[in-house]
């Protein structure tokens, strides 16, 4: 299956790590990849500011990246669902509706589209704190949200993660409770955000995890700030990198 | 032009004060803890949210019809119906009425809706004394604050404050925090109050079309005492309160306190069908702004909102800054999407206190879309051009060189070239509000455009 890989900026800036975990991946069941070289940002950071106009270009961009693939795969919950449900600053050309329906998320790819069951390449001996971050959640629907206690239970992501080898998911107070990261929220708010950010770490770490793990290296981002500011015993992983063989 | 409020601001300060902060942040998840288990014993849940969220949109899309036909049965029960565009108008209309009759006191239950109309500064200025007989509002009433949950209204305090302003007001020993005796207290201090108030005053629940009757609910009774002790009872009722049956109400009353507290129903559900014998009820529909949002295609959702505060304790930002970070009469995700309505360029901040995770709209009972309409509100900020100039020049820029490809893919190798060489002074200062708490990330040797085309890009 030939699929159009999608990269987030700030993944290919400070996680090529992960960006090659997904690439690799994809490749182990079969997928030709291609990685648009123009590609830059999905427009998220100004359309979730309120600024239609200022991401339309950006947005433009994206799809002119993007047409020409039936598939597209980014590891990201947030800046898939930008692409899905707002990437509307610019004309709804049947373009731009290919490259909307066809972006998917690492998860989703895997589990729904691919039917994956069987990671036999991956052993990730240690104990695990899942970070679903709100897009992936909410947003795309990867685990069923802690409000709605009145559906059966559901997680994508768990169903993954349950086939590597050794890894011990760990549970936590507030399952799905935002860290704070929230685009340029995190600087605007600064001390909400902050506040967030050290109340969720503090959560993974009195439950004795290792790896937070989680589809949305921004929240990683943050939560790594957080954990770097405080000194705390944890690391951050991209669920991709798991997936794929542990940390390269 | 009007100031803006800065809700960031006060978050802060607020999160300053440490222990208020982790107090109000466990005790409000306490509430949504509690309304999980509520919810998760009613197995019908996503069916009653689908049913409130038809009632309310059914009669919001004829509500001129609902307002007429209940105007028509509650006067029938001897209720003075009048009618009130604005809150300048509501203010002077339940004025005029305690002038007639000479009332030189008032005791009132919780309304957000007089809240909203800051009514209880207009008649004292006009000379009328006015005591809240929520024991929380009554907590506000003294401390000069205005409520900040609209069903907790003084979560945000600890006990030990509230020890220190009954102290002053009432004469109880400073150091006693315990919640009996301080209830206890401002109880025995309430009663004469209630006995010597000529005149009683309520919001309401729900406003039943079909009976012209509506519905107060509390958990301290005291609306039902001030409804009752005094002849005079004026209600404040907004028009987006009204539901078309009473049998509607077996499907509100089930959803409200579950939301709200947790509590399958509140301690008192009181039912007002026209006067006491030998008193006066009057009935004052409030519009202010309400017929403006019903035309509005994104944001007339909002009005179906029965006021549990679900929201605002699964809302992560509230329970962190506090309700009174919004400087505004309505906090917490609704807070968010009413706020801009009633005033744009004051509450412009306002939209950008959330962080979108979204769990505002799937607690929710009655189904609003709250999260999407705080984006929207966004976008509504930025097309009037109220969005802060740091915020307004950053997004262009950001705008105009993420889509340029040739720029970002210099810019980044600048990034990763020059990030890890900083002094730590540059990177950790007031400017970069980033590192005030946060270590800044270190960009590795090469990007993964880079690496890419080192490793995959000569056999494609």
């Amino acid at each position: 299956m030939k699929v159009g890989l999608f990269i987030p900026c700030y993944v290919d800036a400070f996680f090529p790590e992960v960006g090659v975990a997904t690439l690799e991946l994809l490749e182990r069941f079969g997928c030709s990849i291609e990685f648009p070289l123009n590609q830059t940002c999905c427009g998220q950071p100004m359309a979730n500011s309120g600024c239609q106009e200022d991401s339309a270009a950006t947005e433009a961009l994206f799809v002119d990246c993007f047409q020409g693939f039936d598939t597209i795969v980014g590891p990201s919950g947030s800046c898939v669902h930008h692409v899905r449900f707002h990437l509307d600053a610019i004309e709804q050309t049947p373009q731009a509706k290919k490259v909307r329906a066809g972006t998917r998320e690492l998860i989703e790819f895997l589990h729904d589209d691919l039917k994956i069951t069987e990671f036999p390449w991956a052993a990730f001996p240690h104990k695990v704190g899942l970070h679903d971050s709100c897009s992936a959640v909410r947003g795309l629907g990867h685990t069923r949200p802690s409000e709605r206690v009145y559906e059966p239970y559901f997680s994508k992501t768990r169903d993954l993660l349950g086939k590597v080898r050794g890894l011990e998911l760990l549970e936590i107070d507030r399952p799905d409770e935002c860290c704070g990261f929230g685009g340029s929220f995190c600087v605007t708010d600064e001390a909400v955000s902050a506040k967030m950010g050290y109340d969720r770490v503090h959560d993974f770490y009195r439950h004795g995890v290792e790896y937070i793990a989680s589809a949305d290296m921004s929240c990683l981002l943050h939560m790594k700030g957080v954990i770097d500011r405080l000194k705390l015993p944890l690391k951050v992983i991209h669920i991709a990198q798991i997936l794929n063989g542990g940390p390269q | 032009m009007s100031r803006p409020v800065d809700p960031e601001g006060l978050a802060a300060r607020f999160i300053d004060l440490e222990k208020h902060e982790t107090t109000h942040d466990r005790q409000v998840w306490g509430m949504r803890q509690n309304r999980d288990k509520a919810v998760a014993d009613v197995p019908e849940w996503a069916n009653l949210r689908e049913r409130a969220s038809q009632i309310k949109e059914h009669t919001l899309t004829h509500l001129d019809q609902y307002l007429e036909q209940f105007e028509q049965n509650a006067t029938k029960h001897g209720t003075h119906v009048h009618w009130a565009c604005d809150a300048e108008e509501h203010n002077a209309l339940v004025h005029d009425i305690l002038q007639a009759h000479g009332v030189k006191s008032l005791i009132k239950s919780k309304s957000m809706l007089q809240e909203e109309c800051g009514m209880t500064p207009y008649l004292q200025k006009r000379g009328i004394e006015v005591t809240e007989s929520d024991l929380g509002e009554r907590i506000q009433q003294l401390s000069n604050e205005p409520p900040s949950h609209i069903v907790v209204p003084a979560v945000h305090k600890l006990r030990s404050d509230v020890a220190v302003l009954f102290a002053k007001d009432i004469g109880t020993d400073p150091n006693d925090s315990d919640p009996h005796h301080l209830t206890e207290a401002m109880r025995q201090a309430a009663r004469p109050r209630f006995m010597a108030a000529d005149a009683g005053m309520t919001g309401a629940n729900f406003a039943v079309a079909e009976t012209g009757g509506f519905v107060v609910c509390t958990n301290e009774g005291n609306a039902d005492m001030g409804a009752s002790l005094p002849s005079l009872q004026i209600a404040s009722i907004g028009i987006e309160k009204l539901i078309p049956r009473a049998q509607d109400l077996g499907v509100f009353i089930r959803m409200l306190s579950r939301s709200a507290l947790g509590s399958p129903i509140t301690q008192f559900t009181s039912h007002f069908h026209g006067p006491r014998r030998g008193g006066e009820l009057h009935v004052v529909l409030v519009d202010n702004t309400r017929s403006e949002r019903l035309g509005s295609a994104d944001f007339w959702h909002a009005l179906k909102c029965i006021r549990c505060g679900a929201c605002m304790n699964t809302c992560p930002v509230y329970r962190r800054a506090g309700g009174l970070s919004y400087g505004a009469t309505y906090s917490g995700p609704i807070g968010v999407i009413l706020d801009p309505g009633f005033n744009l360029e004051k509450y412009r901040e306002i939209p950008f206190h959330s962080s979108l995770c979204g769990s505002c709209s799937e607690v929710c009972p009655v189904k609003i879309d709250i999260a999407d309409q705080i984006y929207k509100w966004r976008r509504v900020v930025a097309e009037k051009g109220l969005l802060k100039l740091s915020k307004k020049v950053g997004m262009s820029a950001m705008g105009a060189v993420l889509s340029q490809p040739k720029l970002v893919h210099a810019g980044e190798s600048v990034v990763e070239q020059t990030l890890p060489h900083m002094p730590r002074f540059l990177l950790y200062n007031k400017l970069n509000p980033w590192g005030k708490h946060r270590e800044v990330p270190v960009a590795p040797g090469q990007t993964f455009r880079q690496w890419y085309l080192k490793n995959r890009r000569k056999n494609s």
